[in-house]
């Protein structure tokens, strides 16, 4: 490894630190700044809803008081929030008292990576794919029609998508679930039904994603190939007589996706946001439901806990991608 | 020389393109709606209980009455601009405080501009929405301005990077310098040389801030975190979400809020790709 290559990766394990540091400390600073005690706040509201006739809130009040001493100094505060997290202690829930936040995190978090990460590598590979095609010189009358879709389905938000999926895939024709990860009554075990299960259930949720996504990654592709294609190398490699295939894909797309790289780093918290929403749509158990049902609850600790992970883990995915940039571009490494 | 000769000779140079057309006059047409369409129709249809429950579109109720008696037309017509209100406020505080930080990073540099450049930069690849339901969930009552005030919180990253890059570019130039060799003070220069030139990239980072704001919020609504007694779209969606609405088949309740916000966005990204083409001269000519 050279110097610089040492560099990189300091500086990206740096910013890595850094949005970590300031997602923790919003989470701390915003419901504090706000006036009231954000514990009773919450409780008061989850008393007038009555969404906790069974717990005694005075327990849980008084044991949040005890345990995060909420009459100590700000800062005292903010150091035992920090102690907290790196006990992986997030609390517990209001709604399901005593369970711990940190394991409803644990049972969400699965369908949540498996379903966003399946579905954003589908639209990243057949829409870089696309859009390269859609650069090919002589590319025909029928591709180019895809353009316009593309444009339309980039601009429609994909939890919307997910709404006119469902009713036509599951309401009318009755092909896929309309909602949930598996089936209510399976008895979840690792066999080829359980698979087949989850799988027809994560592919709508899939589908909407893909089809919100494609058309950025399409388009994207399209304009970067439009512009490595005017590069002097290119124009290079034709004077030295290669094919134009191995031109067109080791000289262009090769290059193009440098930016798309990028772009997918930077385009990441889009896709969360929006996934949160379709797991909203298709009460998918993953954490976009946990967070949808802990605001419908007023559950605290769970809102908090949930939108710490999903910062953490964002921030920890752009950390992998930086990773894999120096792999894809060789002047980094050098 | 006019307005119009002006707007023809830019047509002709291949500057308006038929997609800045086709966006703006989606715009308009929506806004037009928002705008006229309240002065036909009486909001107490809107109202719940107003109406007969759950029937379908008809000569009776043009789009149908949702599961709590409300006129689906009624609530269309009311809701797209209040929709569109959250937009702009937002779109405007972004775009301004995205403006001003990006001013003063880009031409005063310096430890202002790190920290500027890092807090902005992290908030860029942060899921939005995650701060969003944090503060949004914190305020005890919404409504669509204080909405808007929240969105535009998280609005403004977007400008002031490209503000901030384009002054970095600008302040380089040679008019720059002849102003500062003719002792034009530093605020002269940033409002008379830099400011005009930046123009374009304001009125494109609007555009796209003015989208995801809208994409905000209508999001926040459907998690159910929205002013929920004022009629939106976000909210539409949200009402309908709440009575499984799509699984019970009554898709004019949520289907024209999709078409309608659907619509906006498409205008909104027809007009910004059309826009490019119309500051950028260069991409005309392709």
């Amino acid at each position: 490894m050279s110097r610089e290559l040492v560099r990189y990766l300091l500086t990206r394990f740096g910013q890595l630190l850094l949005i970590i540091f300031v997602a923790v400390s919003i989470n701390f600073i915003i419901p504090r700044l706000l006036p009231g005690d954000p514990v009773q706040t919450a409780l008061a509201r989850l008393q007038a809803t009555g969404g906790a006739q069974n717990v005694d809130i005075q327990a849980i009040s008084a044991a949040y008081r005890a345990k995060y001493g909420l009459d100590a100094p700000l800062l005292e505060q903010y150091a035992n929030y920090w102690l907290d997290l790196f006990r992986l202690d997030l609390g517990v829930s209001f709604a399901n008292f005593p369970e711990k936040v940190s394991t409803m995190i644990g049972n969400a978090l699965p369908w949540s990576v498996s379903l966003l990460a399946v579905a954003t590598l589908i639209a990243f590979a057949t829409g870089s794919l696309l859009g390269a095609r859609l650069a090919w010189p002589t590319a025909g009358r029928g591709i180019k029609a895809f353009v316009p879709l593309m444009m339309i389905l980039t601009s429609i938000p994909f939890y919307l998508l997910a709404i006119i999926l469902i009713y036509f895939f599951a309401v009318v024709l009755k092909w896929f679930p309309p909602a949930g990860g598996v089936d209510t009554t399976r008895i979840m075990r690792l066999d080829w039904a359980t698979t087949e299960d989850i799988l027809r259930h994560a592919f709508l949720p899939c589908l909407a994603i893909i089809l919100g996504n494609v058309g950025f990654w399409a388009l994207g592709m399209r304009s970067q190939m439009v512009s490595v294609l005017g590069e002097d190398y290119i124009t290079f490699a034709e004077a030295k007589g290669l094919h134009p295939r191995r031109i067109f894909v080791w000289y262009g797309m090769r290059n193009a996706l440098l930016a798309q790289v990028t772009a997918l780093a930077l385009s990441l918290g889009s896709v969360v946001s929006g996934a949160v929403l379709v797991e909203v749509i298709f009460n998918y158990p993953g954490l976009g439901s946990l967070l949808y049902v802990a605001i419908r609850g007023q559950d605290y600790f769970v809102i908090q806990g949930v939108v710490l992970m999903l910062i953490v883990s964002l921030a920890v995915l752009l950390f992998l991608v930086d990773l894999i940039y120096p792999l894809l571009d060789p002047r980094i490494r050098r | 020389m006019s307005l119009l000769t002006s707007l023809r000779r830019n047509y002709q140079q291949g500057r308006i393109s038929g997609t800045l057309l086709l966006g703006l006059g989606i715009l308009l047409a929506i806004v037009l709606f928002s705008a006229i369409g309240p002065m036909f129709v009486d909001a107490v249809n809107a109202q719940v209980g107003a109406v007969r429950p759950r029937r379908p579109p008809g000569p009776e109720y043009f789009l149908g009455t949702d599961s709590q008696g409300r006129d689906m037309w009624t609530l269309l017509i009311y809701a797209t601009p209040n929709t569109l209100k959250m937009g702009l406020i937002a779109g405007f505080i972004g775009v301004g405080v995205g403006t001003a930080l990006g001013l003063i990073a880009g031409h005063f540099g310096g430890i202002v501009d790190a920290i500027i450049r890092v807090i902005s930069d992290a908030l860029l690849t942060v899921p939005a929405i995650a701060i969003l339901v944090i503060i949004a969930g914190n305020i005890d009552r919404m409504n669509t301005v204080i909405m808007a005030l929240v969105v535009a919180s998280l609005g403004w990253m977007f400008t002031t990077r490209t503000v901030r890059a384009q002054v970095l570019t600008i302040r380089e130039k040679s008019y720059v310098e002849v102003a500062r060799v003719n002792g034009e003070s530093q605020w002269e220069i940033l409002f008379t040389e830099i400011m005009p030139n930046l123009m374009p990239y304001i009125v494109a980072s609007f555009v796209g801030t003015v989208s995801g704001s809208i994409l905000a919020v209508i999001g926040l609504e459907a998690l159910g975190l929205g002013a929920l007694d004022e009629m939106t779209l976000g909210n539409t969606i949200y009402w309908s979400q709440q009575s499984s609405a799509v699984l019970r088949g009554y898709w004019w309740w949520w289907g024209p809020p999709i078409v309608v916000i659907a619509a906006i966005f498409i205008g909104l990204f027809l007009t910004s790709v059309g826009f490019d083409r119309f500051a950028n001269p260069k991409l005309a000519r392709r």
